[in-house]
This record gives structure tokens, sequence and C-alpha cells, in this order.
């Protein structure tokens, strides 16, 4: 493995792999994988730079399945590590050498649509956009839209509290689950949360396994709140010569009151490598683009959209350009969605960041984001969620190149602490996972992480779920 | 182009991040939802291969087998990772490691890639023996005496899907040159491919026809040999690079303002013999220069503005659904030329066909090495055809023509499939009244 770093111990103990005949009898001989060709595929996710060839791989279909496996492997002392379709961005699904993974892209089925109380109840491997697909013709919304939407599975989303581009005016995952069941470390099945709007019952246990990155328990189920389908929708571009002029743009968006559903960025690079790709119509001759997006009442959408045109002009906008068709809008967005993978044109390996910082600090972050990239000597393409203060910034390097990995590393670092000193989080969407492993007490401080590490104690004594995630 | 995945420049494999947006659009991921039947999966087991972590082992041979080729992924990869490539050098190294060892398997690659398919004249009379067993009563004869019981299984399970062979070939359809009526505006090469040859010679005919009626003189050497497209996917790409030269040696693209093809398979491969050639010091320049000139006769039609036929193709009304084939529209990223040539039809109402770039499970020799797949893939696609109500089916490669047509039948439908240039013609000829 030429310049890939191992991740965790590298002794393959045979456990998991002498379970594959007590698995097989739990969810069938063709849903375990032992063989390396099947093994190889499931060493990553979608980082950069990390791999591991796990010991085994299975696919339960039912919770039930999921509770027998969870016992079983954890009688034996065998680290479980949870998958749906491998799309994460911090290394939080990428498995241990002695591991089992525990694959759910076969819970697939959508188990209730409820139009009445307007939910959705789903199982864990249930890819996201399906799900919004499936409430569309109801007139309503699945609003959070992670880049990789189309395959990530919503448990994922769950267990990674997954973003999205219309996080701003709709908020993240976290604001749209309503209950879920949750595998727990000794194999019992546990549900938190109700299809109640208003459940004060106790602690909010729900939330607590909601981003908890697999770390805590095996989400297999989901219960989803839905909102009425927005009437109008508008998608406008802002083309900038400069970049701190978009970022005070979306400063003063926000400062007049206004809640658009998208204010996304992209600087030069990231434009470039996206249109080479997607062929959109994107500017490539600009220094930023802004891509602005506001629904809802036809009305009200004519209204807010005339204001921000307006005011990214005031705030130097070179030009300001309206999608003319749904169409159009809709490649827009799926082209910014691509934007991290459309960076790997340029250089070998894509090293991405998810810093966020409070939005009124966003020109500043922008501003360091660029000069440390030079004072490194590094290639940066920096996109984000500008509206959430959620940046992006996507080294460009090469993994074979110690030297260049280095200073990656080092770059990263200062990008980490200037984030921490303007009041912002190492992480916006992405989790922890062991891309950002190394900055979380450095962001929570002492106290704070310990009481983390107890409730992971509390719940997973054995420490056996997903092992060496967000921490060791 | 490298030979093996370990002398392969790193940096292809590389361009892979693995972030998954392939997996969505590949049908054999689709069918399993297992990470080693997915494009992603499979570039990492082909990484490890040049990493030395595995073995080029029988379950890799299977796995590169399984793969359609279709290139879905290519067009979903927002990195742009070459798979076509990756593909071709993958199969390359297994040949090359006899990862899948067995007499016979060596014997029919040995006749069909080495003997047969880079001759000519040779798959012309091999055409010719199929078309008297097939004409003659001998076919029905041998499969009512049970005497195909007799054949070894892999031609067995072939020889109800051989296609009809053409009553009469190409070079008895086309003459060397022809020339339009009124002043020839552009000068062309036709290439005629080898299936296109063998089984739907009208649709080569219907080509030339459609070229002239649009101002272009038409060359079409009467013996062509086979582009190199069958070996290249089957992992000889020196037996591909053979090919290539000879195609270079018979139409010198210097002469030409277009070298057409009109199967979507064949132009995949033909418009990259710049990459295939490019360590051969005699023939890379003019390879190079090949692949500006190599143009899918649609991609041509819509580039030197096609005349809008002034009749008819059918005399009744007709709705009309076009399936891509996934080398014309993933291999060369030509998706939107077709639909605007079907549209210019009078008397023809254009439906979209749902997953129409989804493959139809033909995909070279996979109905044969893959059956079951590709029988799965067929019932999908005719399942969408028949929720278009669609009366015509275009299609503009002869695999997917005939899978298809194959697939209808199966089904029951009666719907007409036939090659875009087949409809163009038809309109064409109408208008002589």
């Amino acid at each position: 493995m030429q310049g890939a770093p191992l991740v965790g111990p590298s002794i393959v103990m045979s456990s998991a792999l002498s379970l594959a005949p007590l698995l097989a009898g739990i969810v069938g001989e063709s849903n375990v994988l032992t063989a390396a060709e099947d093994l190889v595929p499931y060493g990553f996710d979608g980082t950069a730079a990390l791999r591991q060839r796990p010991a085994a791989v299975i696919f339960p279909t039912t919770t039930q399945q999921v509770a027998e496996c969870v016992r079983l492997a954890i009688q034996a002392s065998v680290p479980i590590v949870t998958r749906g379709s491998g799309t994460g961005l911090s290394g939080g699904s990428v498995p241990r050498a002695d591991s089992l993974v525990l694959c759910l892209a076969r819970m697939n089925a959508i188990l209730d649509l409820d139009l009445e109380n307007l939910t959705l109840r789903a199982q864990a491997g249930v890819v996201t956009q399906t799900i919004d697909q499936t409430v569309a013709p109801h007139g309503l919304l699945y609003p959070p839209d992670p880049g990789s939407m189309r395959i990530s599975t919503i448990g994922g989303n769950v267990a990674e509290n997954s973003g999205g581009l219309r996080g701003l005016k709709y908020g993240v995952t976290r604001d749209y689950v309503m209950a879920i069941e949750t595998v727990l470390a000794d194999g019992r099945i546990a549900r938190f949360g109700s299809a109640c709007v208003k459940d004060v019952a106790g602690y909010s246990l729900k939330d607590l396994f909601i981003g908890s990155e697999g770390t805590l328990g095996v989400i297999t189920e989901v219960l989803l709140k839905l909102v009425p389908r927005p009437a109008a929708r508008q998608t406008m571009l802002a083309l900038y010569d400069d970049i701190e002029a978009a970022a005070s743009t979306v400063s003063a968006i926000i400062a007049a009151r206004i809640i658009p559903c998208t204010l996304e960025f992209l600087d030069h690079m990231t434009a470039l490598c996206v249109e080479d790709y997607a062929h959109v119509g994107l500017p490539t001759d600009c220094a930023a683009v802004l891509l602005m997006e506001t629904d809802g009442h036809p009305a009200a959408v004519a209204d807010e959209a005339a204001k921000m045109a307006a005011i990214a002009r005031e705030h130097g906008a070179r030009e300001v350009r309206t999608a003319k068709d749904e169409a159009e809008a809709l490649g827009l967005a799926a082209a910014r969605r691509n934007a991290f993978s459309a960076l790997a044109r340029r250089r070998p390996t894509t090293i991405l960041e998810d810093v966020t910082v409070p939005r009124n600090k966003l020109a500043a972050m922008v501003t360091f984001i660029a000069e440390t990239a030079e004072a490194h000597h590094l290639e940066v393409g920096t996109f984000g969620h500008m509206g959430d203060g959620n940046l992006h910034p996507t080294f460009l390097t090469d993994e074979r190149d110690g030297d260049a990995m280095a200073r990656v590393h080092h770059a990263l670092d200062a990008i980490v602490t200037r984030t921490l000193e303007l009041g912002g989080t190492i992480t916006g969407e992405h989790g922890v996972g062991l891309a950002k492993k190394p900055w979380l007490r450095q962001q929570m401080g002492d106290d704070s992480f310990e009481v983390m590490r107890q409730v992971k104690h509390a719940l997973d004594p054995n420490g056996l779920l997903n092992p060496g995630k967000m921490f060791d | 182009m490298a030979d093996t995945l370990q002398t392969l420049d790193y940096a292809v494999l590389q361009q892979c991040m693995h972030c998954g947006m392939c997996l969505p659009t590949c049908p054999t991921y689709d069918a399993t939802k297992h990470e080693r039947n997915s494009p992603r999966g499979r570039i990492a087991l082909m990484r490890a291969i040049a990493d030395g972590d595995l073995a080029v082992s029988q379950a890799f041979a299977d796995e590169m087998s399984y793969c359609l080729g279709c290139l879905a992924c290519q067009t979903a990869c927002p990195a742009g990772v070459n798979y076509a490539e990756l593909f071709e050098t993958a199969r390359s190294t297994i040949e090359r490691a006899d990862a899948q060892p067995g007499a016979a398997r060596s014997f029919w690659r040995w006749l069909t890639l080495r003997l047969i398919f880079t001759r000519p004249r040779l798959l012309r009379a091999a055409g010719r023996g199929l078309r008297l067993y097939q004409r003659t009563g001998l076919q029905t004869f041998a499969r009512r005496t049970r005497l195909t019981a007799l054949l070894p299984p892999a031609v067995r399970r072939v020889e109800p899907q051989a296609p009809p062979i053409a009553g009469a070939f190409s070079n008895r359809l086309i003459a060397a040159h022809e020339t339009p009526t009124g002043e020839a505006r552009y000068r062309v090469a036709l290439l005629t491919g080898c299936i296109q040859d063998l089984v739907f010679s009208d649709v080569n005919r219907d080509t030339a026809d459609v070229l002239l009626a649009n101002g272009c003189a038409v060359d079409t050497p009467p013996v062509q040999p086979c582009c190199g497209s069958l070996h290249a996917h089957n992992g000889e790409l020196d037996l591909a690079r053979g090919l290539a030269r000879r195609m270079i040696d018979l139409l010198p693209p210097d002469r030409y303002d277009a070298i057409i093809s009109n199967a979507g398979g064949c132009g995949s491969h033909l418009r990259h013999y710049g990459s295939l050639l490019a360590d051969d010091p005699v023939y890379r320049d003019r390879a190079r220069l090949w692949d500006t000139k190599l143009r899918d006769v649609q991609e041509w039609l819509a580039s030197i503005g096609p005349r809008a036929p002034k009749a008819a193709p059918f005399d009744e009304p007709v709705t009309l659904t076009y399936h891509e084939s996934c080398h014309l529209v993933h291999g060369q990223k030509i998706s939107r030329q077709p639909r605007e040539l079907l549209r210019l039809l009078p008397g023809v109402s254009f439906v979209e066909l749902p997953e129409s770039s989804w493959c139809c499970g033909s995909a070279g020799v996979y109905a044969i090495t893959q059956p079951d797949q590709a029988e799965a893939l067929m019932r999908r696609k005719t399942a969408n055809i028949g929720s278009t109500g669609a009366t015509v089916v275009a299609t503009a490669n002869p695999g997917c023509q005939l899978q298809i047509i194959r697939g209808l039948r199966e089904a029951g439908g009666s719907a007409l499939v036939l090659h875009p240039m087949s409809l163009l013609a038809r309109a064409y000829r109408n208008e002589r009244g």
C-alpha cells in the first residue's frame, strides 16, 4: 500500500473470520463475505488516504439479525464497524483489520409513509434520494441533501448527522429525525423518540445517537419528519473578482434578515473543476461564485431573490445571473454537490476539510485559508455552505509524496487552530471519525472531552462499536 | 497504453478517490449491493494488484468478466477516472497471467479473436456458412433431432442466439466510391463493422444513403478489418494494435473530412487509436490524427447541419423511443445528437425511454459469458420499452439492436427495432414518392 497509513493495529485476529459460519447461520451464507477479493473493496469509504481490509463483511436484512450478529460478535470480542454505502468523509466507516463490517445496504425498505402525520419510516439502508423521490409526488419534501444523497443511506446520514446544501433554512439531518431504533452494544434493541411532535419523556437519547458515528449503537430504523414542498424556487449565480466580497455578501444577506435555502460558495479552482466535469455553465474566469437559492411562496421568492441580487451587487458582484428554468437550477445544484469529487480531477489525492465558523467570521477564515495554503506551498480549492459558515478547503496533493502530506498536515493544524480561535468547530457536517480525531480534545477542552468518553464507556463498556473513531 | 496493471501509470488508478458517485449508475452493483461488483470496488482490486497486495486470481478474472464495461461509471465520475482504460488493462492483465485456464476457453479465444476476427474474408466466409446453416433447414433439422446437444456447452448456449445472417454483405450493397447528387460538400469514409456487416448490412447501406443525402461523398472499402474493439475489450491489446494499424493504412485519415462509424461499440474504441498506439513511433501521429477525424455518424450529421426529411418514414404516424448504446452515450458522450435527428422525422412522435442509458445486457459477448445478468438487464429494458407504448425503438449499435429484438420477441412485444440511420433513410427514400 503505497503511502496509505494503516488504521489501528494491523494484527489480523482470526476471531471475526472464525465467526463466519455462525454469522452465516443468522444472515445466510450469501450474506457473509470473507474472500480477499470481496474484502478489499470494503477497506475504505469516501475519505482520502485511509485504507484497511476488514476480516469479514455481513449483510443483515432485519433488526433482529443485526441484534443477533452484534451479540455474537461482542461475545467473541470482535469489533463491529457499521457501514451504509461508504460515502463518509471522515473515515467513520473505515474498518479495522480485525473487525466485522456490518453493511446495512440491503436493509433498504421504506416501511411506511404517513400522509396524515407527514412522516416516513425507513430501514437504515434506504438511499437518501429515494426518500425525497418517494415523498415528492405527495407534495412533500425531505430537506437534508448531503452531497452524496444519490447513494448515501439514511442510516449513515443519521449516524453522521449529515448536512447539505439546504442547511441554512432547513437545518440538518437531526432536525428531521423523530425517532430511531438502535441495536445496543449488548444486542438489546432500543427505541428512542416517537411520532409525537412534542415529546419530553426522559432524556432525549435519540439526540445522543444522532451523530454518534456508530460508536454507541447500530441504528437500524428511523422515523423522519417531512415538510410541505415549496411552491416556487429561484436559483442565482453571483460572480466575484475577489473572494472576500463573496463572503461579505453572505454576511450582509443574513444581516438583512433573509434566510435563503442555499448560499453556496465556490472559489476559482472549484468552479473550474466542477465546470470541467458537469458543463453547466459555471463561470471559470472569476475568483468566486455564490450559488444562491430561495424557495417558498412565489411572491416571497420573487421578493427575496430581488433583494439578494441587489445585496450581491452592492457588495461587489461583477454580475448576477438567474437560472432560466428548473432544469438549469437543478443542474447547478447537482454540479455543486459533486464539487469535492470534481476537485480530484486536478491531483491524485484530495484532502478535504470541514471547518465551520460563525458567519460573521467567514471573510477572515476564507482569507486565512488562502494565506495558509500559500505559506505551505499547497494547492487548495475551497468551497462550502457559506450561509452556514461551513467551509470545505480541499488540499490537492499526492499521498505518495510524504513531504507534501506533511505540509498538508501542518496547514490543517493551522486552519483548525484559527477556526477554534474564531469560535468555530473542527467539523460542521462530516463528523470526527478518524480524520478529525486529532483535534477533538483541542476543541472540547479536557472536561467536556472526558464526559464524551464516559458516555461512550457507559453504552459500550468493551469498546467494540466502531473502535478508534472519535477518540481512542 | 500499458498491457498490465503493474506497468500502468499509477496516477490512472489514483484518479479514483472512491467517493461512491459511480455506485448508483452501475448495473452490477445495483443487482448485488456488493462493493466488489461496483466500479470503485473493481478499481480497488486493480490497485491492490498494482500494489502487489492481491494476486491476479480466478476471482479477479470472474469479477472483470462480470463487469459489463458499459462505462456508465465514467459518465457519473466527477473525478474523471478513465475506467475504459482500467477495464481493458485489467482484462489484459488477466490474459497475460493466464488466470482463467482451460483448453476449451483457449481454443475458442484463439478461433474467434486470433483467427476469425482478424481476417475479414474468413469472417464473411464463416458468416456465409452460418447463413447456409440457418436457411437450408439444417438448423431446424439439427434442433429437431437434438444434434445440437452434441455441441460443446459454450456453443450450445450461443447457438439459438446466433443472429440471422444478412442475405448480402456490405460490399454487395455499397460501391467503393459513391457520390451525392449535386456538389459533394464533404468526403467521408464509412466503416462497415463486423456484426453490422454480417447481420445488419442494410444499416450500412442506409448510413451511406443518409450521408449521400447530406452532401457527403462516401468511400467504403469493400474489405475492412475489424476495428479491434472486440480484442481490446477481451484483453488482447497487441491484436488490437495490429488491427488499428491496418485500419489506418486502409483509410489514411488525412484524406477525409471524417471517418464514420455507425456502431456505438466500435466508435468508442475507434476514437482512441491515439492512446492505443501512443508507443508506436511509426503510427503515433497518424493515430492521433485519426482520432480527430473519427465521428459517430449521428455526431457528424448533427455537426454539419442535417437536412430534415420532407417525408415520413412510415405510412402511419408512429410513437418512437430511443435506447442509448452504452458506448455511444458513455463511451463517446453522444446523447443529444441522435435525439435531434429522430425529432426531425415527420409523422413520428418521440417519447423518452425511462432509464434510456441503462445497459440492455448485450455488452459484447456478455450474453454468452454472463447469461443470467444479461437476461435480467434485457427484461428490465423491455419492461421500460413497454411502458412507453412505443411501436418503434431506435438504437445505434448492432449488439443492442439484436438484444432488444430478442428481448421484445421473448416478451411478446411487436415493436420494430431500427437504427436511426434506417429511419432517416426510409424517410429520404419516401420523398421520392
